[in-house]
């Protein structure tokens, strides 16, 4: 008997969400708006993590040393940094090196290139430095202050320590911030579609007060009656669910197409195709359970036993 | 099977009912008479538990119908049919799918309203029309299917408020007809009607009410306002 009821409380809900057209269509429109912001939110969410993961990676501790440091003192110091365990990885690049990038980054700019001809080398050594983690910066700044200071017999070998930390700061803030914004605009989206769904399965209840009249005359359970309109719900919820990932792929091809320039990141498109699945199954979820639970509340209100 | 205790139900503006007592026993086919808002069609619902009472008890058997549950409830109504003026069927079902819908809701099984749909669409004389909408059928036709609705689930107690109101006076007792016959199986049924000729020519129990109470009760009466 159990298994006769659901299969006819579903029938019930399908024939509903196709009977109520119009209608029906609306709540559709309502959630897949709501499902798109959700999807666009978890996508732009791990897009904005590896960009900051990308520019942590990318950013370092740059040490310039004077021109008159002794490359022994400076690779001494490259040996202590390599063993601190914050410290990823240490670059070497010599007075030499210095020039040779200097002037390739140059070489369009004659003035530059002729003063630099008439001139020593002004260049000093350089060390970068790859921190673990951004936090770990201020450490290792006093680490190569106190090691570079003592080195010369009181003299420090260091011209200049530049990081920038402010920009890791800022960028994590603006990502936290982002997120608390996503989170509301989702909240908010969320309830407005569960209103939409609310209304629409009120209007259904309402056309269907005859058959629930009668329904409940003639002894339907509680579940039997409010059943299919909570079935309708979901519906709407599946349907939108597949509307909103498709129309994600193209809104990622697009953000593809107008940040590859910019940074590299994840690639947003092989992203959303690597999980689909996992895609799928958040706004599936979000979708059915908005569905079902603006229509347990409207059938809860109108259809009463 | 029935029991009324002192009940009375109160609307802001007026009284429908007020301290009503009667019992109605198994097998019994009782008419409840009395002019329009004499409190007759409240006291159907309160059987059916649409209305509450606002003081006194109803029960059915031994349940206290007002005070059962949310799950109870749906298993009392099936023991109910119900038969009304304007028969309550839905527009856009065939008589075979009215019927079959009320099985369904009563979670028969679909074996059983294959079988037992056009059977008693037989009994009530229609076994021709499983197909027909009620737009394409008379009135009388209408009221037998919405009698054949009411009996598929072969209820303890049948319920018929006016059934005859909208029908000529030859299909109204060829009706009464059908429903004397499902007494004399065993069904318990509670009439209510302003048709003195049907009520006379029943010769069974008349509950008379006027202004919400009980003013006469003979169990085999006549029709006397």
């Amino acid at each position: 008997m159990l298994r006769t009821n659901i299969k006819r409380v579903l029938k019930l809900g399908l024939v509903n969400f196709g009977r109520n057209g119009l209608v029906s269509v609306s709540s559709v429109m309502a959630m897949t708006i709501t499902l798109f912001v959700i999807g666009a939110l978890y996508l732009g969410g791990n897009f904005l993590n590896s960009a900051l993961i990308d520019v942590k990676n990318k950013m370092d501790i740059s040490v310039s040393f004077k021109i008159d440091a002794p490359d022994a003192d400076i690779l001494s110091l490259k040996k202590d940094l390599t063993l601190l365990p914050e410290v990823k990885q240490v670059s070497y690049s010599s007075r030499e090196d210095e020039l040779i990038a200097f002037r390739e980054s140059h070489k369009d700019n004659e003035t530059i290139i002729q003063s630099l001809d008439e001139v020593d080398n002004p260049f000093g050594a350089r060390l970068n430095i790859q921190a673990v983690d951004p936090a770990h910066f201020d450490k290792i700044d006093s680490f190569i202050k106190s090691k570079g200071g003592a080195v010369d017999g009181g003299g420090s070998i260091i011209d200049q320590i530049s990081y920038k930390k402010d920009v890791v700061n800022k960028l994590n803030n603006l990502i936290n911030s982002s997120r608390k914004l996503g989170l509301a605009i989702a909240l908010i989206l969320a309830l407005l579609s569960i209103f939409a769904v609310f209304n629409t399965i009120s209007l259904a209840i309402y056309t269907s007060r005859e058959e629930i009249s009668v329904m409940r005359l003639v002894g339907a359970s509680g579940t039997y009656v409010k059943g299919p309109f909570m079935v309708e719900g979901m519906i709407a919820g599946f349907v939108a669910s597949i509307l909103s990932l498709a129309l994600l792929y193209p809104a990622v091809l697009w953000v593809r197409g107008v940040t590859v320039n910019i940074y590299g990141g994840i690639n947003l498109v092989s992203f959303y195709f690597n999980n689909f699945g996992k895609i799928f199954l958040i706004l599936f979820c979000s979708g059915v359970i908005i569905g079902f639970l603006a229509s347990f509340w409207a059938a809860r209100r109108y259809a009463k036993i | 099977m029935i029991y009324f205790d002192k009940v009375s139900k109160v609307y802001p503006n007026s009284i429908a009912l007020q301290d009503v007592s009667f019992t109605i026993q198994p097998g019994e086919f009782v008419s409840i008479v009395g002019h329009s808002g004499a409190g007759k069609t409240t006291l159907l619902k309160m059987i059916l538990a649409e209305e509450a009472p606002t003081s006194g008890k109803v029960f059915f058997d031994s349940i206290d119908i007002h005070k059962a549950s949310q799950r109870q409830i749906p298993k009392l109504r099936r023991r109910i049919g119900s038969v009304f003026q304007d028969f309550r069927l839905l527009p856009n079902k065939t008589a075979y799918e009215n019927i079959a819908f009320t099985m369904e809701a009563a979670g028969r099984s679909d074996g059983e309203i294959k079988s037992d749909v056009p059977h008693v669409l037989d009994l009530v004389g229609l076994g021709d029309k499983l197909r027909s909408f009620p737009y394409e059928l008379s009135g009388g036709e209408r009221q037998r299917i919405s009698i054949a609705r009411a009996i598929i689930n072969q209820p303890d107690l049948l319920i018929v408020d006016e059934p005859t109101g909208n029908l000529d006076p030859i299909t109204s007792s060829e009706i009464m007809e059908i429903f004397k016959k499902i007494n004399e199986i065993g069904t318990t049924i509670v009439l209510t009607t302003h048709n003195k000729k049907i009520v006379d020519s029943l010769g069974r129990r008349v509950i008379t009410l006027e202004r919400g109470q009980i003013i006469r009760d003979d169990k085999e009466g006549k029709y006397a306002l």
